[in-house]
C-alpha cells in the first residue's frame, strides 16, 4: 500500500478546509497519514483521524505560525527522511504553496501544481492539470519520490470515515536560520456579512461594472437575495474591491446554487473558480463574451441598468 | 558604484542590487496555438508577462527611492530578449538571458535551478518575481528559487517598504493582509496590484537599445538538465458547461432572471 501524506494546513489554530478535502481523496490512494504544524495541531489531529488519518504527526511550535514557509519546510524535510511517504498532497493555497515549493526544491523532486484531481496508476500517481488556458486537461505523471502534488481547493467533498489517529509528537527540527520571514501583524479588512465560500447566491462584478462606485449596486442585490458579492481579478488588481472578494484560480473557489456574473468576460482563470455553480447567470454587454457560452441564462445588456431593476424586482417579489 | 553608494546614503536606502525575474509569455490578448507536441507555440505574439511587468515597475520605484541597480533575468528562447528589452526600456539597467535548446519545456524546478544559478552570480540584495506566470501559472518558481538561493521569501506582496536592510511587505491573505518582514537578501513575489507599470518613453526605448543583455547557456551555469519531475501522459478536452439561452435585454430580461431564481429556489 502506498503511503500518502496530507499536509494539514493550519491558520492561527484553525484547520483549513483543504485538509479534509485532501483526506477524502487520499483515502482512495493508500494508507493516509497527516502532518499538522503549529497552534491547534493536536486538536486538528483528532478531526483528521475521523477523516481517515491513521497517524498524525504534530508539533505546536510557535515558529510555524510566525514565520513563512521555512520552519514547516524544515519539519517536513526531516519527517520525510524518517518516514519516506510516496506522495505528499498539499492544497493549492497561498500558505501551502510557499511550503510545497521550498520542500520540492530542497528534496530536489519537483512537483505538480494546480491539479484538479489525482489517481494512483501503475504504481505511481497521475494528476489532472488544466492546460493550454484551461481548454484541455493534461494527465501528468509524477516521476520522483516523493511525488508532491498541489490540489485546488473545493476539488473534493470532505467526508468522515470514522477512526482515530495515532498522534505522534515529532521534533520541530527547525534550523537556526529558518526564522526569517516574520509575520509581525495580521490585518483583517473583510467584514463579510455572508461568507463568499458558503453563500447560496454569489453576485460577482467585473470591469464591466465601470468603477468601484457601482459595486454598491451589487451589494444591494446580494442583500435582497441573502447572497454575497464576489469579483474578478481585474477589479481587485485595480483596487476597486479587496482581494477577499476575488473568485478564480488565484482567488476563492465557490459553488453556490446561483452565480451571477456581472460585467465579467469569463476568462478561464475566473471560471475555474465558479464553474461548479449549479446555475450561472451572466449579464454582459457583449453577446460574444466567453461567459455567455457557459451561462444557463445570458442577458445581453447594460449591467448598470439591469442590476438595479433586478434588485427592485427581487424586493417586490419578496414583498 | 561610488555614486550609487553616495546616493543611497543620501536617501537612507540600502538596496544595491535588485534582480527581477521576467518571463516571456504568449500575449494574453491574442489567441495562441498548441503545437503537435503539446507545447505552446511561442514564435509569435509574445510579450513580457504582465505580472512581471508589475515586478519591474516595483523594482524601478524602489530604485528611484533608494538607489541601486535593476537587473532583469530571464530563461527562454532567444526571442525572450524582447521581453528583457521591454523592461530595459522602462528603465531597468541590464539583462541576462539563459537560453538553451535543452531547456525547451523545462518544468518549475529546472526553471528555478537555472534562474538560481544565474542570480547567484549577481549576488543581489533583493529578487522580485511575479506571483505566478501568465502561461505556466504554477506559482512555484518563487518559493523554489528562494530555497535554492537560501533566501527568505516574502510572497504575494501588494506593497513593499524598505527600512535599511529590513524589507517589509503587505502579504495578501484571504481576509486582508499580513505585515511580514525579513532582512536582505530576500526574495519577494508581487501581485499585479502592486504597481501600475509605466509606459516606456521614446527616450527609454532608445536608451534600451544600447543596454547590455548577456546571453548564456546551460554549460555556462554548470547545470545538468536531469530527469523531469513530471511527464504529460495524455491530453483531453476540458469539461465544459453547455451554453443555455442568451437573451437581449428587451425589457423582459429582469422577469426571466427572476424566473430562474425562483426555479433555483433562492427566491
Ligand atoms: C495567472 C493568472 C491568474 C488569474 N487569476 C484570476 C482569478 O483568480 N480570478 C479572475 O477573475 N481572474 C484571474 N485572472 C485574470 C483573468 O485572466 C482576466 O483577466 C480577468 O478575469 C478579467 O476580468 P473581467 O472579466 O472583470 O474584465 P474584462 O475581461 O475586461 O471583462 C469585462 C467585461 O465586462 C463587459 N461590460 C463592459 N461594460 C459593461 C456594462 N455596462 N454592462 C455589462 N457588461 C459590461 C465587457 O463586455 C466584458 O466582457 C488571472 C490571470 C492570470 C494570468
Ligand atoms: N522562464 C522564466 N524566466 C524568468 N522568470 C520566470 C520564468 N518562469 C517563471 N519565472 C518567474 O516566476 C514567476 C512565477 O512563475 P510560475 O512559477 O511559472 O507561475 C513569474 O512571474 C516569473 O517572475
Amino acid at each position: 500500500m502506498a503511503k500518502i501524506w496530507v499536509y494539514a494546513e493550519l491558520n492561527q489554530g484553525k484547520l483549513q478546509p483543504t485538509a479534509l478535502e485532501l483526506m477524502a481523496k487520499a483515502r482512495e490512494l493508500g494508507d493516509v497519514e497527516a502532518v499538522a504544524l503549529g497552534a491547534g495541531a493536536k486538536e486538528a489531529a483528532a478531526i483528521l483521524g475521523k477523516h481517515g488519518a491513521k497517524v498524525v504527526y504534530v508539533n505546536e511550535d510557535k515558529a510555524f505560525d510566525d514565520f513563512i514557509a521555512e520552519p514547516a519546510t524544515d519539519a517536513l524535510a526531516a519527517l520525510y527522511k524518517a518516514q519516506s511517504p510516496d506522495l505528499i498532497l498539499f492544497g493549492f493555497t497561498s500558505d501551502s504553496r510557499d511550503v510545497a515549493g521550498r520542500l520540492a526544491a530542497r528534496l530536489d523532486v519537483g512537483l505538480i501544481s494546480n491539479a484538479g484531481d489525482v489517481d494512483a496508476k501503475d504504481g505511481g500517481f497521475v494528476a489532472s492539470v488544466p492546460y493550454f488556458g484551461g481548454a484541455k486537461v493534461a494527465s501528468m505523471r509524477a516521476n520522483k519520490k516523493p511525488a508532491i502534488i498541489l490540489i485546488r481547493p473545493k476539488s473534493f467533498e470532505p467526508s468522515e470515515s470514522g477512526g482515530t489517529a495515532e498522534i505522534k509528537e515529532v521534533d520541530a527540527a527547525i534550523g537556526a536560520d529558518s526564522k526569517r520571514a516574520h509575520i509581525v501583524e495580521r490585518v483583517v479588512e473583510a467584514s463579510e456579512k455572508v461568507k463568499l465560500e458558503d453563500a447560496k447566491v454569489v453576485i460577482s462584478g467585473g470591469r464591466g461594472m465601470g468603477g468601484p462606485d457601482n459595486f454598491p449596486l451589487l451589494e444591494a442585490l446580494a442583500g435582497a437575495l441573502g447572497g454575497a458579492v464576489g469579483a474578478s481579478r481585474a477589479v481587485v488588481d485595480a483596487g476597486w474591491v479587496p482581494y477577499s472578494m476575488q473568485v478564480g484560480q488565484t482567488g476563492k473557489s465557490v459553488r453556490p446554487g446561483v452565480y451571477i456574473a456581472v460585467g465579467i468576460s469569463g476568462a478561464m482563470q475566473h471560471t475555474v473558480g465558479m464553474k461548479a455553480s449549479k446555475i450561472i447567470i451572466a449579464i454582459n454587454k457583449d453577446a460574444e463574451a466567453p461567459i455567455m457560452k457557459m451561462a444557463d441564462l445570458g442577458v445581453v445588456g447594460d449591467a448598470l441598468k439591469i442590476v438595479p431593476a433586478l434588485t427592485a424586482a427581487v424586493k417586490a417579489k419578496k414583498g | 558604484m561610488v555614486i550609487i553608494e553616495l546616493f543611497s546614503s543620501l536617501t537612507g536606502g540600502c538596496l544595491v542590487k535588485i534582480v527581477v525575474t521576467v518571463k516571456q509569455v504568449p500575449d494574453p490578448n491574442s489567441s495562441t496555438v498548441l503545437e503537435a507536441d503539446n507545447t505552446l507555440a511561442r514564435d509569435k505574439e509574445v510579450v513580457l508577462d504582465p505580472g512581471d511587468e508589475c515586478g519591474v515597475e516595483e523594482a524601478l520605484q524602489l530604485k528611484e527611492a533608494h538607489g541601486g541597480e535593476v537587473v532583469l533575468v530571464s530563461m527562454g528562447p532567444e526571442p525572450a530578449k524582447d521581453a528583457i528589452r521591454k523592461g530595459l526600456s522602462m528603465g531597468a539597467d541590464r539583462g541576462v538571458l539563459i537560453s538553451d535548446a535543452q531547456l525547451a519545456g523545462a518544468d518549475a524546478l529546472l526553471t528555478a535551478r537555472v534562474l538560481a544559478a544565474a542570480i547567484k552570480a549577481e549576488a543581489p540584495d533583493m529578487v522580485i518575481c511575479g506571483t505566478e506566470s501568465y502561461d505556466g501559472s504554477t506559482g512555484m518558481v518563487p518559493p523554489m528559487l528562494a530555497e535554492l538561493l537560501g533566501m527568505p521569501q516574502l510572497t504575494i506582496a501588494k506593497k513593499v517598504e524598505v527600512d535599511g536592510s529590513t524589507i517589509k511587505v503587505h502579504r495578501q491573505t484571504a481576509d486582508g493582509y499580513q505585515i511580514v518582514e525579513a532582512a536582505t537578501p530576500v526574495l519577494i513575489s508581487v501581485t499585479a496590484g502592486i504597481a501600475e507599470p509605466r509606459y516606456a518613453s521614446l527616450k527609454g526605448i532608445m536608451a534600451a537599445r544600447s543596454k547590455e543583455i548577456k546571453q548564456i547557456g546551460l554549460g555556462d551555469l554548470g547545470i545538468e538538465k536531469g530527469e523531469p519531475a513530471e511527464t504529460i501522459e495524455g491530453l483531453s478536452q476540458a469539461e465544459t458547461r453547455k451554453a443555455g439561452v442568451i437573451i437581449q435585454d428587451d425589457g423582459t430580461a429582469v422577469d426571466q432572471i427572476i424566473q430562474v431564481l425562483v426555479q433555483a429556489k433562492v427566491l
